[in-house]
Formats: C-alpha cells, sequence, structure tokens
C-alpha cells in the first residue's frame, strides 16, 4: 500500500455509484450492522476509508466487495446517506473491468444465474446449479465442500416436488438477450 | 381490485408454498391478479451485482409488459419488487432509455400504476378489513415472529411504505387473523440471501440466529414475506417453522389443500400447528 495511492480513485468511485464517498467520517454505523461483516477481510467503513485514501488496488482487489449481500442497512443508517449497497455494485464492476480476481464461488454463482436467464428468460435452478459447480470444477477443495451440501439441499428440494426438470422458457426470448447487451464489463470479463 | 402480477422464478419452484396460497388467499379476498404475459426473470440479486444496466433492463421489460393490464404491479418477491421498483423510477425519470426500451419489447410504457409489494397491498386499511371478514379459523394462540428481511422496507426513501427499522404492517396482519405477533429485534436483519449457495456457512450462521432468537421470544412459527428469506430458514436451520404469511392466512380462511403446502417444509409446521389446535 502506499506506494500504489490512486489519487483520482475516489472520485471515479463517486463517479460511477453515484455515492459521495467523501461524505463519510469513519463513524463505523455501517459496520456494526452489516450482517456479513464479520466475514469480510475489510469491514465497510474500512473500505469507505481506503476508497478516501486512494487504496485502490486493496479495495477492487478484496474478496469483501463480492460478500455484500444488497440488504440495505448501511444505507439506511449511514448519518450522511451513503448508499453502500450501490457503491459495492460499482466497485465489483470496476474490479471485473480491470482484471481483479472475484471471490470465485460467488462470482461463478451470479454468472451462472445470469447465463441461465439469458438462455431460457426465466432461471432454471438445475441446468443453473450444474453450470456453477462446472465452473468451480478446476478448484476441488471448494468444489467438493460445496457439493455435498448443496446436493442434499437439492435433493430434499427435488424430493419435495420443487425444482423443476424442465426450464420454463420466455417466448420472445430475442427480446432478453438485446437486453444483455450492454457491454457492461460484467458481461464481458472472464476471470 | 386487479393487478398486474409479476410472479418471478422462484415461485413456481423453490416458493411454490408462497406462489399457490397467493393466489388462493387473493382469490379469497376478491383481488385479481393478471399475470404479467411473457415475463422474465429480473436479474435478482446477480444482475446488479455484475451489471447495473443489465440490473434495470430486465425488470424494465417486465413492467413495460405490464402496462396493458392497467393497474398496479404485485409481486411476491422482494428482490424482484426492488427491481421492479428501481426500473419504473428510472423508466419515468430517463426518457431516452425508456424509448430504447418500448423499442425492445415493442410497446409503449405508460407509467400507469406503480409496482408495490404483496404485503404492502394486502395490509392496506381496506384490504384487513376484508380479511377480518374472511376469517374462519381465528390463528388463536399462535405467537408469530413478523420477519420482514432485508429489502423489503429498505431503503425507506425508495419503498417507505413501513418504518425501516421496526416495521409492522405483517403484525398487524397476523393480529388480523387472531394469532399473536411477539416482539423480536431481528425483524430487518438479512439471512445471508444468495451467498446461500457460495458461501453457504454464512447463511447458516445468520439463518440459526434469528431462528434462535425468534424462539426466544417465544414465537411457534416465523412468517416470512420472501422466497429466499424462507428457503435459508427452511434450509439451513431447525429450530423453527417458517411459513409465508400467506399461508398462515390461507390457514385462518380455512382454505383447502393446505396440507399439500405443509408437507413441502424442510422445517414441517403441522406439529406446532397442531399442538396449538389449529390443523387436524
Ligand atoms: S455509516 Fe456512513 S459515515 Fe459512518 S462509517 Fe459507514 S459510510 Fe461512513
Ligand atoms: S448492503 Fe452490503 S455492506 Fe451494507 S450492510 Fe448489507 S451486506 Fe453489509
Amino acid at each position: 500500500m502506499g506506494a500504489s495511492r490512486d489519487l483520482s480513485f475516489a472520485e471515479m468511485v463517486q463517479e460511477q455509484s453515484g455515492e459521495p464517498v467523501q461524505r463519510c467520517y469513519f463513524c463505523q454505523k455501517c459496520t456494526a450492522g452489516c450482517p456479513v461483516a464479520y466475514a469480510m477481510d475489510v469491514k465497510p467503513a474500512q473500505l469507505l476509508r481506503l476508497i478516501q485514501l486512494g487504496e485502490k488496488e486493496a479495495v477492487l482487489g478484496s474478496s469483501a466487495i463480492w460478500l455484500c449481500v444488497n440488504c440495505q442497512t448501511c444505507g439506511a443508517r449511514c448519518p450522511n446517506q451513503i448508499y453502500l449497497a450501490g457503491m459495492y455494485d460499482a466497485l465489483r464492476q470496476m474490479a471485473l473491468g480491470e482484471g481483479y480476481a472475484p471471490e470465485p464461488s460467488v462470482y461463478a454463482l451470479h454468472r451462472s444465474f445470469l447465463d441461465s436467464i439469458k438462455m431460457w428468460g426465466r432461471v432454471h435452478e438445475l441446468t443453473m446449479l450444474m453450470e456453477y459447480k462446472m465452473r468451480l470444477l478446476p478448484k476441488p477443495a471448494i468444489f467438493f465442500d460445496g457439493l455435498v451440501s448443496d446436493l442434499m439441499m437439492g435433493g430434499g428440494l427435488i424430493a419435495k416436488g420443487k425444482i423443476s426438470f424442465v426450464p420454463e422458457r420466455v417466448k420472445r426470448l430475442k427480446e432478453v438477450r438485446r437486453l444483455y447487451e450492454t457491454n457492461s464489463p460484467g458481461t464481458e470479463v472472464e476471470p | 381490485m386487479k393487478y398486474a402480477y409479476y410472479p418471478g422464478c422462484t415461485i413456481e419452484t423453490t416458493a411454490v408454498e408462497f406462489g399457490r396460497s397467493t393466489n388462493a388467499v387473493c382469490e379469497a379476498l376478491g383481488i385479481e391478479l393478471v399475470e404479467i404475459e411473457d415475463w422474465n426473470c429480473c436479474g435478482a440479486s446477480s444482475a446488479h451485482s455484475l451489471d447495473h444496466e443489465l440490473s434495470l433492463r430486465l425488470p424494465a421489460r417486465n413492467v413495460v409488459l405490464a402496462q396493458e393490464i392497467g393497474g398496479d404491479i404485485v409481486a411476491p418477491c422482494p428482490a424482484c419488487y426492488q427491481n421492479v421498483l428501481a426500473a419504473d423510477n428510472r423508466l419515468r425519470e430517463d426518457e431516452a432509455w425508456r424509448r430504447q426500451m418500448e423499442e425492445v419489447v415493442g410497446a409503449a410504457y405508460t407509467g400507469q400504476g406503480r409496482p408495490r409489494h404483496l404485503l404492502e397491498v394486502l395490509s392496506e386499511p381496506e384490504a384487513l378489513a376484508a380479511v377480518r371478514a374472511r376469517v374462519k379459523r381465528p390463528l388463536a394462540g399462535l405467537k408469530v415472529a413478523s420477519y420482514y428481511g432485508c429489502v423489503l422496507v429498505r431503503p425507506p426513501e425508495i419503498t417507505g411504505w413501513d418504518d425501516p427499522e421496526h416495521p409492522v404492517r405483517m403484525d398487524v396482519l397476523m393480529a388480523a387473523l387472531g394469532a399473536e405477533a411477539v416482539d423480536w429485534s431481528y425483524k430487518v436483519d438479512c439471512c445471508g440471501a444468495s451467498l446461500t449457495l457460495s458461501r453457504s456457512e454464512i447463511v447458516v450462521h445468520l439463518s440459526t440466529r434469528l431462528a434462535e432468537a425468534a424462539v426466544e421470544a417465544g414465537a411457534d412459527v416465523v412468517a416470512a414475506a420472501c422466497g429466499i428469506c424462507q428457503i435459508n430458514l427452511d434450509t439451513r436451520q431447525k429450530h423453527i417453522p417458517a411459513l409465508y404469511f400467506t399461508e398462515l392466512m390461507a390457514l385462518a380462511f380455512d382454505l383447502p389443500n393446505l396440507d399439500r403446502l405443509f408437507k413441502k417444509h424442510g422445517v414441517d409446521p403441522r406439529p406446532v400447528l397442531r399442538r396449538r389446535g389449529l390443523f387436524a
């Protein structure tokens, strides 16, 4: 850190997310209420400080930006009306655009989900889960770890008739596929 | 009352109990849900996680398709509701973008109606009066922890129909059914949402904490308003059953075939409902 400071970074984040990141005075309310802060390598308030300091690599390379679940607790409580969830969305896109490696399992899930919508117009859980597992294949530890618990969950859900084998398909798929032509880094980059 | 209905992808699959009970309850109340023709997935949390523009475009198609039905757009899933709301706002405010979306879909956006969540609609004063009149088997003695989850009432500037920290509309609805809504402090705490597949240990941690808090507050069941919350509670903890608020409405209305829904639950709600004398 330090040497790699990018003094325009805070401005870039502000521009891309529309969130006034410079207003943060480090009160920690966001971190205190964040349900996943305990599992983050960089906590929400720390992330704001790193952004202000221009520590771009530490921010875009963190796994924390992939763990935010968009619950909006922080934004609803921030005394400076900074909506961190929108900021996290922008940070993930910036990270993808600049080639930072995303948190593998989180990225694989979102990617598979979006591929499923592109394929059918609606999400089809079974094929989506298969793609998700395939994406994690080269990483055996994660694969086996998650596979067992997810198959148990998936098996239970299939037994209860909650996961269907046949996808629901949107009729005018052409329209949905056109919506995908956004040129955003999130649709272009493969890690 | 007629609404354009946006069911969302989970309503026929992992949240099938939510879908079936929603249809049954609305029919019993004379609320007409007209499904949006050829709707697509709104992108859930994946689109905005990777591609902000896509996260507005996918639900925008549904909003444009809903126009010809007339009336407000109702969604049972809070994530769909949020996405549809964000798309509707942009369609209202950004004319160039609106034209682009209209061109893709081949239909016009008229701006009639607003996106609303099912709980918001069913807890309006008139709806509550209809609910009270329709109750045949009051849920007397049943203690319910109303669980709103994260994005149903947040951010308040966008949703605005209940308090973001201490929402009450589900509690009021539960009281209208004759149940006792217990006080607890996890009403709007997050269950871990989509991390359930990618980082399941986090969801196990959060769901267990929620369930233990509900049990500690003396609740018999948790009432949920979200397919992700419900399935996380239903599969990632074993302390307490989680029912959709619409299932509890169906029970109080004495609607048929509830056993078919209850037996789909991972944590079976029937034992506690039997103990309370509410289910045969
Ligand atoms: S709550 Fe707002 S002001 Fe406080 S630390 Fe978090 S972002 Fe900064
Ligand atoms: S929106 Fe993200 S950062 Fe904010 S509290 Fe929720 S999970 Fe934490």
